[in-house]
């Protein structure tokens, strides 16, 4: 198969071939093309000098630093502390600031609102929605329903300790009954026309007047006589149209057998007592602030 | 003799097996135990009924039945990989296409590994090594060596693929990205690759050519450097070894260097020196001109083999890799992009006094597309690299773009110009069954591809701005979930550049089947072995 023969030259190019055929194929004795040997040349080059200039070279213990000085470290490290710089003053002014009287200072509320906005968007987006509309489980902060009261000495504690969480012993606490083992299967049914009527959707006038007793004797504690609910231990009121958990037959009766346990974590440790600040007076402005 | 060996070995395979199905702790480790049970227990069995037979005279000519099974699984994975592909590109513009009955076998974070590895391993694996001994074959002028080692090969590293698929879906996985599959997963594709390595050195050895062809160099230093790389990153200590869990021996930035060292290397042996291996042998055979330039070929095959080796820092900027790692692995990503145009220029270049045949020669056509997407995207890699921009595109979609518009344009065109080039060569057919069925493949593949990348890359790097916008005072203006629902549309876009790039692939095996099942065969020269 091997075909040797001192001078086999290609007749479409008139270039000499190595003079060698494998399988048929034969290989042009072309030079490297010049444009691809300097950039190849330029590359290196441009190397040796960038390894000079930057933290590169292994040595027995560390590496070169390189003359620049630069580290990726210290380069984000610059960054936080320019915006940080900047932002010293304005910063020192808002963690020294009352929250109720912040309106009044109009540069200063700004800087709350902007600064508040970037930390709601990467700490509490996750759960209340980057819009804070919340989910279902997770509170809407647009509207002017508080589970725990809405004004800024109520919004900043419920950041500072969260709810229902194990890490902050001064968090908010309180925890529904599971009625499912106490009331049979009609009551929980009578309960739940209850709440359909006191919330104004269409219910079983007979099985409500039964729940309504009920209600008076287990439910009434926490959410009130008439279910308005309770601030001070975070129960809902249950005569709006806003849920939490889903207000139809279903998601109530599963509210009421298994009852619920939201958790919201502590902030104050991650915070800032600016960033506290800031993040309150941005969820006080969205719309429901009291 | 041998086969009294055999049958121990099978035998013993088959009832270690059977103990594993019954003391198993997991369930991807029982279906393993139980498919290796089948495995060895029909092997066993063929083994036995075939002993003391008298022995057939060692057949002739060259062993292209192995390059026939070759070509079918690559075309077969193929679809499989492409098809999961646009599934789980469908699910991230759709999440509700996780489908609540399916969990968690359906879920994406199973099948996007499952997807990724039928790409790369089996769609490319399989054509890497049907293609390595089809061209081992031809231009070392010898029959593959060790007779039946090379259906072993086959056979072995398909049922690699089967174990690590179904791993996936159970969720058996060591958790590095392209290096998923469990130890004993890991344990078998060595002993696979150390045969393929022997078949591969034995006939190289036995060649009757005085010279070894350039496409064999690149073809053996993937073999072996895969090896390495392989070996390396999966050092893991089982936790049982009736388990399929196991544990990295290196921690921290240790392991992810190591894994981003055979990441990167995966990149470049697997699906750069491998591919460049088949496109130094099939381009110059479809244009019918010789190599441009042999000494380009030298050149660029050392300084890639040198440089590759290096880069793979440069997945980890700005990570707990010390800055200086981070630098060399840019520094050398940046010198290797001429070594790796080298390879574009040299198969482009062959080309000359051939070009006027790519007006109607489709597989052709395919192969300089390939060319146009390797340049391309080794273009693109060593920029990516620059820590400046990187910053940018790090863990956006652009990657995913980049890692795309290579995948799909450079290893799949290529392979796919391979297949049509080897169809009807190894059935004996004068052409392909549908040429115009080719062109439809080109179009759909070529569209298909610029809708993934482009997508991608506005995607990418939209997010990528958006990730670090700030306003005036400094204070980050877009919530991660912001840039999640700015991508929506442009998910929808690269789910339907796969659904294009799919349907080619379609039409290449209806063609493939058309091709070996209809029409007749022609009297084929027979290749003239040389022993």
């Amino acid at each position: 198969m091997s075909s040797e023969t001192e001078h086999d030259i290609d007749d479409v190019t008139g270039i000499d071939t190595t003079g060698h055929a494998w399988d048929g194929i034969k290989e042009l004795n072309n030079p490297l093309p010049r444009w691809w040997l300097y950039c190849l040349y330029l590359t290196i080059i441009w190397g040796i000098g960038y390894s000079i200039a930057y933290p590169a070279w292994p040595m027995i213990s560390g590496a070169t630093a390189g003359l620049l000085g630069y580290s990726t470290r210290g380069e984000v490290a610059q960054d936080i502390a320019r915006f940080e710089n900047a932002n010293a003053d304005i910063s020192a002014q808002l963690a020294a600031a009352d929250l109720n009287t912040l309106v009044a200072n109009e540069d200063l509320n700004r800087y709350a609102i902007s600064a508040g906005g970037a930390v709601f968007r990467n700490n509490c987006s996750q759960c209340h929605g980057s819009g804070a509309a919340g989910a279902e489980g997770y509170p809407n902060l647009l509207d002017d329903d508080w589970l725990w009261g809405g004004d800024f000495d109520n919004i900043a504690y419920t950041v500072r300790h969260g709810i229902r969480n194990e890490e902050d012993w001064d968090a908010r606490w309180s925890e529904m009954t599971a009625f499912d083992e106490i009331f049979s299967k009609d009551e929980v049914e009578a309960v739940v026309q209850h709440v359909l009527a006191i919330s104004g959707q269409p219910h079983d006038a007979a099985l409500a007047g039964t729940g309504s007793v009920l209600f008076l004797d287990n439910c009434a504690a926490c959410h009130g006589d008439t279910g308005t609910g309770n601030r001070d231990l975070g129960a809902p009121n249950l005569t709006d149209a806003i849920w939490l958990y889903g207000g139809d037959a279903a998601a109530i009766e599963e509210t009421v057998r298994y009852a619920r346990f939201g958790v919201m974590p502590p902030w104050g440790e991650r915070l800032s007592e600016a960033e506290i600040k800031a993040v309150t007076a941005y969820v006080h402005q969205l719309g429901g602030g009291e | 003799m041998g086969n009294y060996f055999k049958l121990i070995a099978l035998g013993c395979t088959a009832l270690f097996a059977a103990i594993a199905a019954n003391w198993g702790r997991d369930p991807a480790y029982i279906l393993h135990a139980m498919i290796i049970l089948g495995v060895s227990g029909y092997m066993f069995i063929r083994v036995l009924r075939s002993i003391d037979e008298p022995v057939k005279a060692t057949p002739h000519g060259y062993m292209d039945d192995v390059v026939r099974a070759g070509v079918i699984a690559t075309g077969l994975w193929g679809v499989v990989g492409f098809l999961v592909g646009v599934v789980i590109a469908f699910q991230l513009a759709f999440p509700a296409l996780n489908f609540e009955v399916l969990q968690p076998y359906g879920n994406f974070g199973r099948l996007r590994p499952l997807h990724t590895s039928a790409v790369i391993f089996a769609f490319g694996g399989n054509a890497l090594i049907m293609s390595s001994f089809y061209i081992v074959q031809r231009t070392c002028g010898a029959r593959l060596w060790g007779g039946n080692l090379a259906w072993f090969v086959f056979w072995g590293y398909n049922l690699f693929i089967v174990l690590a698929a179904t791993g996936y879906l159970l969720g058996a996985t060591q958790s590095k990205e392209y290096a998923e599959p469990e130890w004993y997963v890991d344990l078998w594709l060595t002993i696979v690759w150390v045969a393929f390595l022997l078949v591969y050195l034995g006939t190289i050895f036995k060649r009757t050519e005085k010279h070894i062809y350039v496409a064999n160099w690149f073809l053996l230093s993937f073999i072996i450097t895969v090896a390495m790389l392989h070996i390396v990153n999966n050092i893991s200590i089982p936790v049982s070894i009736w388990g399929s869990k196991s544990v990295q021996i290196f921690g921290g930035v240790q392991d992810a260097m190591t894994q981003w060292w055979y990441g990167h290397n995966a990149v470049g042996f697997f699906l750069t020196a491998g591919f460049l291996g088949m496109m130094y042998y099939f381009v110059p055979k479809q244009a019918g001109r010789p190599v441009y330039s042999y000494k380009l070929s030298i050149i660029h095959f050392w300084a890639l083999i040198f440089l590759y080796i290096w880069a793979g820092p440069h997945h980890l900027h700005y990570t707990a890799l010390p800055d200086w790692a981070s630098t060399l692995g840019m520094v050398f990503s940046i010198i290797l992009w001429m070594p790796s145009w080298g390879g574009m220029i040299n198969g482009l270049m062959t080309l000359q006094g051939a070009w006027d045949k790519l007006r109607t020669d489709p597989v052709l056509r395919m192969f300089v597309i390939s060319l146009a997407f390797y340049g391309m995207s080794t273009f693109e890699g060593p920029m990516m690299s620059i820590r400046a921009v990187n910053s940018l595109s790090h863990y956006t979609d652009w990657t995913i773009g980049h890692v795309h518009s290579g995948a799909l344009g450079w290893n799949g065109m290529i392979t796919f110009g391979a297949l049509y080039f080897l169809t009807p060569k190894l059935w004996g057919r004068a052409q392909m069954h549908s040429m115009s069925a080719i062109n439809w493949h080109f179009w759909l593949a070529t569209i298909g591809i610029i809708l993934y990348a482009a997508s991608m890359w506005v995607t990418g790097i939209m997010e990528g701005l958006m990730w670090r916008e700030v306003d005036a005072n400094g204070f980050l203006v877009n919530s991660f979930a912001d840039t999640v629902s700015a991508k929506f549309p442009m998910y929808v876009v690269r789910g339907l550049g796969g659904v294009l790039y799919l349907t080619g692939a379609l039409i290449m095996v209806w063609n493939m089947f058309m091709t070996i099942w209809g029409g007749a065969r022609v009297a084929a020269p027979v290749g003239i072995p040389a022993e």
